[in-house]
Order: C-alpha cells, then sequence, then structure tokens
C-alpha cells in the first residue's frame, strides 16, 4: 500500500512531464515539416509554453499557497522588458541567439524575484486579501511605469529616461531598447518553441519537487491550517514569502522568453487581464492542480485563434464558463452530482476492462 | 486622578511554592508560571495563574466549561500575548517570543477542535513537526539534491517510529482528514512530539473516545513520558483518566486557579466539589 501512493505522486508528476514532452514530439516535427499548421497557430507555441509556465507559477500562490495574487502579469512585464534590455545590449556583441535568450530569460527571474521578494516583505505578515489588493495594484502601477520609460543604447551604454524621450540623445548607431508607450521593439526574435518547452519542464521540475519537499509542505500545511502550522513551529510569512519569490521568478522567466518571442512588445500586454486571464486557467483547471492548469493554459491559449470569427463574444463565453465553474465547484450537490458522474464513467470503465480481463481468462 | 493611582504600588503576593513530583527535585522546572493573566476588553479571562510543573511530571489542568483552561493553553503557546505575568520555560522566559518560537523553544500543543492538515496524508502531517529538524534548504530540496533523499528517509523511519507508539504506522498513507475522531485526536499527539518538545500540552485528548480507547491513551501518555522524558500538562473532563493519569492537578474556576494538589487532594477539597456541583443549600 506504501508503494502504490508514492507511485501515484511520482506518477502524477511524470504524466505532466509526459505530456509536455508529447506536446513537443507532436508539434514540433509539425511546426518544422510546415503545411499542416497555421500560421497564426505556428505562432501560438511559444505563447502557449509561456502561459503554461504563468499558470503553474500562478497556481503555486494561489493553489498551494492560497494566497489570491492578481498582478502576476506585471512579473511578466519586468520580466519582458529587462530581458529586453540585456538581448538588446548583448545583440551585437553576443552571436549565439539561446545564449542570448538565456541570459534574458535568467536576468528576467532574477528581477521578477527581486521585486517578488519587495511586494512580499510588506504584504505577507499580514492575513487576509490584502496580497491581492497590492498584487492588483502592483500590476497597475509597474505597466504606467513601463509606459513612460525610455532606454536607449549606443556605443556610449544605457541612457535612461522617464516621462519624456527628448532627454536621450543617441549617436547614429543607437536605438531605443524600449520606448515609452510603444514598448520593447526592434527586437531579433530570438525565442523558439525548444527553448519554451525547456522553461516548462525546468517550471515543472522546481514546483513538482518543491511541493514535495519540506518546504512545499510546510506551504500547504500553513495554507490548510496556520495555527496549527505555527504550533509546529511553521513561520508562515517565511514559507509564503517562498512561495511567492519563486511563483514570481518563474512568471519574469515567462515574460522575458514571450518578449524575445516578438519583434515588439508594449506594456499594455501585460495589463490587469492578463494577470486575470492567468487566474482563469489557475481557476479553470482546478487550485492545487498542476496537469489542470497545463491543460487549461493551452487549450484557453489556443481556443480564441481557433475560433477567430467568435473573437467578439470570448470575454463573454470566458465570464459564463467561468461562473459556471465556481458554482459547480463551490456547491455540494453539483459537486455530488460531477463525483457521481465520474464515479459511474470509471465503473463502465473498470467493468469493461474486467470483462476483458475475464476474456482474456477464458482464452 | 490617573497620578494619584500611579503613586501608589500595587503589591501582589509570591506565589506559594509548588508542588512538584519527588524525583523532580534538583532539576528546575520546565515550566514555571508567576501571575499570568488576559483581558479581552473587560472581561479577565485568566488571572493571577501560578503553577511550576516539574520536568517528567504529567499535569493536570481541570475545571468547569468556560473556566478559562484552553485559554491558558493558548497563553503558553502564545496564541494570545498575554496582559500581564511571566512564563518561564526551562528557566528561560518566553516574553517576546510568537507562537513559532515558542514551539522551537520547547512547547508543543494539540487543539481541542482537531486541527490536522485534512488534505495531506498521516506521515506528511507527523513529517510537518519534523520539519525544522531536516536539514535540507528549498534549493536542495527543488533540485533533489544527496542531503534531501538523505533526510527524507530519515524522517520517514522517525515519522513511523512515532506514529508506532500509538500503531498507526499502517495508516501512514491515508488522507488526515479520513481518520476516525480517535485516530486523529492521536495524530495529533504524534505531530506535537515530533517537534521534539520538552512540555507536551494536550488539550482534552481523550475527548470522544469510548472507555477502551481512554484507558490505552492513558497507557500511551505514560509510556511517552518515559520514553522521551518530558513533562506532559493535559485539560481533561474525564476524570478517570485524570485522577490516575496526573501526578499534579490544578483546578480553574472563572479564570482563577481555585485549588492545586495531589489527585486526592483535590478530591476532597470542598472548594472543588462547590466549582463543579454548585454550593449545598443552607437550613
Amino acid at each position: 500500500m506504501k508503494k502504490l501512493t508514492m507511485k501515484k505522486a511520482t506518477l502524477q508528476n511524470f504524466t505532466n512531464y509526459g505530456i509536455i514532452l508529447l506536446f513537443f514530439l507532436i508539434c514540433g516535427p509539425l511546426n518544422d515539416v510546415g503545411g499542416f499548421m497555421t500560421r497564426s497557430l505556428e505562432g501560438q507555441l511559444v505563447p502557449i509554453c509561456v502561459y503554461i509556465v504563468m499558470a503553474v507559477s500562478l497556481n503555486l500562490v494561489v493553489g498551494i499557497s492560497g494566497e489570491l495574487s492578481l498582478g502576476h502579469a506585471g512579473f511578466m512585464s519586468i520580466g519582458a522588458f529587462s530581458g529586453a534590455v540585456v538581448a538588446g545590449v548583448m545583440q551585437n556583441a553576443v552571436q549565439s541567439e539561446p545564449l542570448r535568450l538565456l541570459v534574458a530569460v535568467v536576468v528576467g527571474a532574477i528581477l521578477a524575484a527581486v521585486f517578488g521578494f519587495l511586494i512580499g516583505i510588506p504584504v505577507l505578515r499580514l492575513r487576509g486579501d490584502y496580497l491581492a489588493i497590492v498584487t492588483l495594484a502592483f500590476g497597475e502601477i509597474i505597466k504606467n511605469i513601463f509606459n513612460c520609460l525610455y532606454v536607449a543604447y549606443d556605443s556610449n551604454g544605457l541612457q535612461v529616461a522617464f516621462l519624456s524621450s527628448s532627454d536621450i540623445h543617441l549617436e547614429d548607431t543607437g536605438r531605443f531598447l524600449i520606448n515609452g508607450p510603444q514598448g520593447a521593439t526592434g527586437q531579433d526574435k530570438t525565442a523558439t518553441f525548444f527553448a519554451g518547452i525547456l522553461l516548462v519542464m525546468f517550471t515543472l521540475v522546481v514546483v513538482q519537487n518543491l511541493i514535495r519537499s519540506r518546504t512545499g509542505r510546510a506551504i500547504m500545511a500553513i495554507r490548510d491550517n496556520r495555527i496549527a502550522a505555527e504550533a509546529c513551529g511553521l513561520n508562515a510569512t517565511r514559507y509564503k514569502m517562498i512561495a511567492f519569490v519563486i511563483a514570481a521568478a518563474l512568471a519574469g522567466a515567462a515574460g522575458a522568453l514571450y518578449g524575445q518571442n516578438f519583434a515588439a512588445v508594449t506594456p499594455s500586454k501585460f495589463d490587469f487581464n492578463t494577470s486575470i486571464l492567468v487566474l482563469v486557467f489557475v481557476v479553470f483547471g482546478g487550485m492545487g492542480n498542476i496537469t489542470g492548469s497545463i491543460v487549461a493554459a493551452a487549450l484557453l491559449t489556443v481556443l480564441p485563434e481557433l475560433l477567430r470569427e467568435f473573437q467578439d463574444y470570448r470575454m463573454l463565453i470566458y465570464a459564463i464558463v467561468l461562473i459556471l465553474v465556481m458554482i459547480a465547484t463551490n456547491n455540494p450537490l453539483i459537486r455530488g452530482w460531477i463525483e457521481q458522474a465520474a464515479a459511474w464513467v470509471k465503473k463502465l470503465f473498470t467493468k469493461k476492462s474486467t470483462e476483458k480481463e475475464a476474456g482474456n481468462d477464458g482464452i | 486622578m490617573a497620578f494619584e493611582k500611579r503613586a501608589e504600588t500595587k503589591l501582589v503576593e509570591v506565589p506559594s511554592p509548588n508542588k512538584i513530583p519527588e524525583r523532580d527535585i534538583g532539576y528546575a522546572p520546565i515550566l514555571e508560571v508567576a501571575h499570568l493573566g488576559i483581558d479581552f476588553g473587560g472581561l479577565t479571562a485568566v488571572d493571577d495563574f501560578n503553577i511550576a510543573i516539574g520536568r517528567t511530571e504529567i499535569a493536570g489542568l481541570i475545571g468547569p466549561n468556560g473556566a478559562g483552561k484552553t485559554t491558558v493553553f493558548n497563553l503558553l503557546t502564545k496564541v494570545y500575548e498575554p496582559t500581564r505575568g511571566t512564563i518561564m520555560l526551562d528557566g528561560k522566559s518566553t516574553h517576546g517570543m510568537n507562537t513559532v518560537q515558542v514551539n522551537r523553544a520547547g512547547i508543543a500543543r494539540t487543539f481541542q477542535n482537531i486541527r490536522l492538515f485534512d488534505k495531506l496524508t498521516v506521515e506528511d502531517n507527523v513529517r510537518i513537526g519534523l520539519s525544522n529538524h531536516m536539514n535540507y534548504n528549498t534549493f536542495e530540496g527543488v533540485f533533489r539534491l544527496p542531503a534531501y533523499w538523505k533526510e527524507e528517509k530519515k524522517a520517514h523511519e522517525r515519522a513511523l517510529e512515532l506514529l508506532s507508539i500509538f500503531d498507526m504506522q499502517d495508516l501512514a498513507n491515508v488522507p488526515a482528514g479520513s481518520l476516525p475522531y480517535g485516530a486523529q485526536r492521536r495524530l495529533e499527539i504524534v505531530r506535537a512530539l515530533a517537534t521534539e518538545p520538552k512540555l507536551l500540552l494536550l488539550d482534552e485528548p481523550a475527548a470522544g473516545m469510548n472507555p477502551s480507547e481512554t484507558a490505552d491513551l492513558m497507557e500511551n501518555i505514560r509510556k511517552i513520558r518515559d520514553e522521551f522524558q518530558i513533562a506532559v500538562m493535559l485539560i481533561e473532563h474525564d476524570m478517570s483518566l485524570v485522577m490516575n493519569l496526573c501526578e499534579g492537578i490544578a483546578v480553574l474556576n472563572f479564570g482563577k486557579i481555585i485549588a492545586k494538589g495531589t489527585p486526592s487532594e483535590i478530591q476532597n477539597n470542598p472548594e472543588v466539589i462547590e466549582a463543579y456541583l454548585g454550593k449545598q443549600k443552607e437550613g
């Protein structure tokens, strides 16, 4: 019995690795051959990876740690624009594109983690929904800061200006890396599907191993019963901080990858709607359910592309489905129906398989 | 007015010397509480609470409903910050410590309304208790470095060892929330023990148990005390357990200690009888 459950948990982990591997093995070759996928779908491959990372990392905060964060896109934008600056500076100096991408992603992750830590210091000491309020504000503030931030680079080095680009005097060879409301422009698109898959795998390793370590157990214990966890000597603030900073770092990495996937990225891309979109992935997939986050993020990123003609109604459908999912997961009666249906389906399948086995025995 | 009040120093009696078991003489008491009290607004929930507990004593705290017994536990573990008084744990004041620090200093507790981590397995509940004694950091855990495997293996063995006190090692992988009531109470004790306390506070450990389970529990509490050489303080309404198990008993009524002594002294104390049964009508 002991071994069985041990296997169940590892099985869950490896199911998730398997899903991503399968996704890569199917979409990778299709993408290379061409003709099988529409251009718009091809363009979605990296964003799918990015949103999977966003959803899994937000799940660490919302599902595992039990704190509501409404500014996950803020960390994404920090990653995207710091990554853009780093990649822009290295554009001529470093030939290797993967190396530039790697450095951009790492720098994006570190900066986002620093911001996560700074936000966490005052907020995670409190109980209740303060984190939701502060992260909401953080997301908006960071968007507006990037809206009036100008960063340019020439042979004299980096020049930074706020509110107005006229303070920056560039040489002819220099160019703007971040150009206010236009965002990061003129980038080499260094992000690849393979890099996206690697980042997703890395995220899964970090989050899943974290959950099944001492730290993860402590985080979940604090979520389930803070008083009992503190009576067991677990420092609630510290463990919530660990979860929040790791999630912020992963979001920063995802943002950097996202930024490097486009020639131009605007700050308004990372607004409140994006934060909510990622939260929708998490709620859709089920709080604390990593597999659910992966599937929901992939499906809900692709669906609007596939149903482009219905895009006008997309937000409307989102709202309705979200309400329905909330009702279904919170209403004991409906939950009972779903469980009954699941048990029924399970029974149907096990019956079939036992029949098969019986048949095999007969032969 | 305020000045006049301040001018007069209030004098209070020093707590009378406490009785502790003879075998603990020569060692400092594990817990010494003096003049402990807390007010909630205008309500004084606990007042002038004095007690000393020997190093390996099993002490009882009894009293009618609402007497403030659980509040005393909450004060000792700093769930509430005391309004007055001092708590000395193993000779050191716990002033300024929070719940987490008090646990690390050596007080572990169980809860009257069971507070397990329901969704986690029985073993994981115990491992959470062991958490602070596991020697690897988050980085080593995330990337599964050798320290992770070594310490998790050690924790696994230790958890099963602790669970075997109550014969629960076979339930290690069951979700804690699905255990029967009595087993949940026992698991709380195991989880508290895992934090390696010097003083174990049990809040109604026998609540909801049948007489044979209670008898087993009594044996096990004694076994825990003998094996781990720790002090136990328990709140309990089951008088057969308290009178058979506890060496020293304090009786609390309306937030104040009304009697302290051995079980037989307590049983014959008229004030205690009055607190429980009410005063006999005169005439």
